[in-house]
């Protein structure tokens, strides 16, 4: 990793630079107009936040049936990011649904779902801070409900009546508009790529953090 | 006959408040300040989240040389 990181940085810095400019150079859309360029971040950033639960979810399991520290350090530095994304995801949201649906926030089924989805992840890291010791087992359940939920959320709105757009507007987009579909493409690569760096470096805070502890128990003997 | 009886009672104006002219008007909320909001929102989101980690490895780092001298002077 240490070798691709900076490497990374670059790439994922370019990409980012580029992205907001794509963005602005991109067609509005039918309806919504300029409003609707919020799509490309906030489509981009339910991705990453997937991915984090992926990461989280899988960790967990590792973790509490192999016992792998690597893999604990792995499901709290993504959990982290999980809340991170999904802050953006819904703030972004909220801020779209001004525009579109006219209130800033709406009770439906999707946005209240990534909600609870958000706050199960909250409640991993306040078990971890605040949970005293074996709170990494008792977080590592909730990793895995946590993750386990987590398509619930995707498959929301085409199970109940919600106003927030259904999953088949992303299925449709790349014949209906090639360009935002590419566009959406690009963010997502940016932003699953952006997670990969900031899972390496909370990953190395957590091994940092256990080193400290080992030189503790040193000291002491 | 009932929403033309409505529509004339929308058409007087109320007193106190300015009267539209020209016809109805719609509301609109623009969206310029929302898509800056929020690419502004997620920029400042993703500097404090990388100055937490930045702040949060320098405490660990400290700690560590703390201890290794005193590990140090113990020998």
């Amino acid at each position: 990793m240490k070798k691709v990181f900076v490497p990374l940085v670059v790439v994922v810095a370019a990409m980012f630079v580029a992205a907001p400019i794509a963005i602005a150079e991109a067609d509005y859309e039918s309806t919504m107009l300029l409003v609707q360029k919020i799509f490309y971040f906030h489509f981009a950033t339910w991705m990453a936040m997937t991915a984090a639960i992926a990461v989280c979810g899988v960790a967990s399991l590792v973790y509490l049936f192999k016992g792998s520290k690597i893999a604990d350090w792995c499901a709290v530095a993504s959990a982290e990011l999980v809340v991170v994304f999904g802050i953006f995801g819904l703030f972004s949201g909220s801020l779209w649904g001004r525009k579109a649906w006219g209130v800033w926030w709406q009770w439906d089924a999707r946005v209240t779902m990534a909600t609870m989805l958000v706050l199960v992840f909250l409640g991993y890291l306040m078990v971890r801070k605040y949970g005293g010791p074996g709170s990494e087992k008792l977080a590592a359940a909730m990793g895995i409900f946590g993750a386990a939920t987590s398509p619930f959320v995707y498959k929301s709105v085409d199970w109940w009546r919600t106003i927030h757009p259904q999953t088949t507007v992303m299925k449709t987009l790349g014949e209906k508009w090639p360009g935002a579909w590419l566009l959406v493409l690009f963010c997502s690569a940016a932003f699953v790529l952006l997670t990969v760096l900031l899972l390496a470096a909370r990953v190395r805070l957590e091994a940092m953090r256990s080193r400290l502890d080992e030189m503790y128990l040193a000291l002491e003997d | 006959m009932l929403a033309n009886a409505f529509f004339a009672l929308q058409q007087q104006i109320p007193e106190g408040f300015a009267p539209v002219t020209g016809g109805p008007q719609i509301e609109q909320i623009p969206a310029a300040p929302l898509v800056i909001a929020s690419y502004a929102f997620f920029l400042l989101l993703m500097v404090f989240y990388l100055w937490t980690i930045w702040r949060r490895i320098g405490k660990v780092e400290t700690e560590m040389h703390a201890l290794e001298r005193r590990q140090a002077e113990k020998r």
